[in-house]
């Protein structure tokens, strides 16, 4: 499926924590082409102004209807700027654009963990595994936050799709208190064999993806870099491969071609 | 005369282009990343990600940060090897038909020579630019692009290999780009295109590290402007051959700013990794720039700059 530029209508901005906001946007054209774990490059500014460099997001959600939505937490420049986005306004995205995740082609015991921002894509992948052969019940969700406020309303999301979603954070206001990652000891079955889909903090995929291939267990993870053009030609989204993840003697994996989503084996995890 | 013709430049060495709108080096891949965002056929020409003897794999992550108005980039010239790039990527541009410009990049004078000897071998080249700001392995590291004798040195091996036109990209990180200018043409240029990217380094003072691994950077974007245009200017006034502006250009009325400072023709770097169909939207800027003022040729306008 091609990728393609356009300008996409907001039609709604909503501040689902203190910092956190679901922007979803008219874009028929990428929604109907994309896949969960894919992502779209979004113009942060106007024209050629400040910060330059289109800011990568997840695909939160693409749907029928021909829109989608990411999700951001404000950090920088870029991020104020499209917190400050409203209803009617106009944004220029790119895509569909990178490798999504894999879906099983028979049933499977599937595990989602994800954190912070990373969760994003894992909604979407989520409603598509249920699409698919994938029953509800076969489906375990794990996410990690700071604290409560900062997870409550994407909690809710998951449940309502009727999974299980099991909460890990910081502080410990809500669910396990600690990381979300030991919530797989406790909770999955060591004996069944999982499929496992993860994007979140470095450290938290790195955890995970250790966890996974010391059981031989299949574990896809979305990672996220700095980048600049989204569409490989700049090459500027390096990562370090494992001698399994590389077609040749090239030592680099390139995030926006290659993924975001690897088979965690495929990475040089540092 | 009708558009079609009004657009038309020439850029040296009996190439002429449809229109002076070109792609840098580096910010454009081999030009199939594009066929969904440009109509690739339109463009002036279609200058490759610079091209070595061997695929390099590039530098240690990160790469890329972007800085105030523009971007600091370590990519470390991570390419795909001529011999790959022939098998590889130029089926595809040749289909297109837009004149391929190849950007060679070495580290002694030897693997200058042999890149253009090699490129003689590959059909549908319509011209070499040479990236002479890669260090000379034999000489300390110390860039080809900032010493006037080895430039023309340089130059004339490459001229000497091949028959195409040969470019020149100029580095911008020396004291006077004229007498690297005046050297390239001396050795046999056919064009000089400037600027490439000006070397630059971005701190996290929280934790006292450079934002790149390889700590030191080049810088290109907007910001990079108003020095690219100064030395257009100032290499206009001091070479015959003609010139390709480069430099941070994001539209038409940046890419005029280049021609009217001497430039017959320009790339568009960056932005393409920005808006990647940033160089038909120049072109069509150019088309109504011409309708509208009624000049016969974009021609017209190149090195106008009225100082008096």
């Amino acid at each position: 499926m091609s990728a393609i530029k356009l300008e996409a209508e907001v039609l709604r901005n909503e501040k689902i924590t203190r910092d956190v906001y679901r922007l979803t946007m008219l874009a028929p054209a990428i929604a109907e082409g994309a896949s969960p774990g894919q992502f779209v490059m979004v113009k942060a500014n106007k024209d050629f102004g400040s910060p330059l460099l289109r800011r990568p997001f997840s695909i939160h959600r693409a749907m029928e209807n021909g829109r989608i939505e990411i999700l951001f937490k404000t950090i920088g420049k870029g991020t104020a700027f499209l917190a400050t986005r409203q209803s009617g306004d106009i944004l220029s995205l790119v895509g569909p654009l990178g490798r999504g995740f894999t879906l099983p082609s028979q049933p499977a015991n599937i595990c989602i963990v994800g954190g912070g921002m990373g969760i994003a894509p894992l909604f979407y992948l989520t409603k598509q595994l249920l699409r698919s052969n994938i029953d509800h019940q076969a489906i375990k969700v794990f996410l990690g936050a700071a604290t409560a406020s900062e997870i409550a309303v994407l909690e809710n999301d998951f449940a309502s799709l009727g999974v299980t979603v099991k909460i890990a954070t910081d502080d410990g206001s809500t669910g396990h208190h600690g990381l979300v990652t030991e919530l797989l000891s406790d909770n999955l079955d060591q004996t069944e064999n999982w499929q496992i889909y993860s994007c979140g903090p470095h450290p938290m995929m790195k955890a995970i993806a250790s966890y996974c291939l010391a059981r031989k267990w299949s574990c896809q993870v979305s990672l996220e870099t700095l980048m600049a053009c989204g569409i490989s030609a700049c090459l500027g989204c390096a990562i370090r491969g494992s001698a399994q993840g590389l077609e040749s003697s090239k030592p680099y994996l390139h995030v926006c071609k290659d993924g975001p989503v690897f088979a965690a084996g495929d990475v040089a995890w540092e | 005369m009708g558009i079609g013709n009004s657009l038309k430049v020439d850029i040296g060495g009996g190439l002429r282009l449809k229109n002076p709108i070109m792609t840098a080096s580096g910010t454009f891949g081999y030009g199939s990343e594009f066929a969904d965002y440009v109509n690739l056929q339109r463009l002036g020409a279609i200058v490759v990600k610079g091209i070595s003897l061997q695929p390099r794999p590039g530098n240690p992550p990160p790469r890329i940060v972007e800085t105030s108005c523009g971007m600091l980039n370590a990519i470390g010239l991570e390419n795909v090897g001529i011999e790959k790039f022939s098998s590889g990527k130029m089926p595809f541009l040749r289909k297109i038909g837009t004149p391929v410009i190849v950007n060679i990049l070495g580290d002694s004078i030897e693997e200058y020579s042999e890149l253009a000897e090699k490129l003689n071998d590959i059909k549908g080249i319509s011209a070499i630019e040479v990236n002479i700001s890669c260090p000379n392995v034999k000489k300390g590291g110390v860039a080809f692009g900032t010493d006037p004798v080895m430039v023309k040195k340089v130059t004339e091996s490459v001229k000497a290999k091949t028959s195409l036109p040969v470019i020149i990209k100029l580095s911008p990180n020396v004291t006077d780009i004229t007498a690297t200018a005046r050297a390239a043409e001396d050795g046999g240029a056919d064009t000089v295109s400037l600027i490439n990217t000006l070397m630059g380094i971005a701190i996290d003072h929280k934790s006292r590290k450079p934002k790149l691994a390889n700590i030191i950077g080049g810088l290109s974007g907007p910001a990079i402007k108003p020095v690219a245009l100064r030395m257009v200017w100032q290499v206009a006034n001091a070479v015959k051959i003609p010139i390709i502006g480069i430099g941070g250009i994001m539209s038409t009325d940046d890419a005029l700013e280049f021609m009217v400072a001497g430039a017959s023709a320009v790339q568009v770097g960056t932005a393409n990794l920005v808006d990647p169909d940033t160089t038909e939207r120049i072109i069509d800027g150019m088309s109504d720039f011409v309708e509208e003022t009624g000049c016969q040729s974009i021609r017209e306008i190149v090195g106008t700059l009225q100082t008096g």
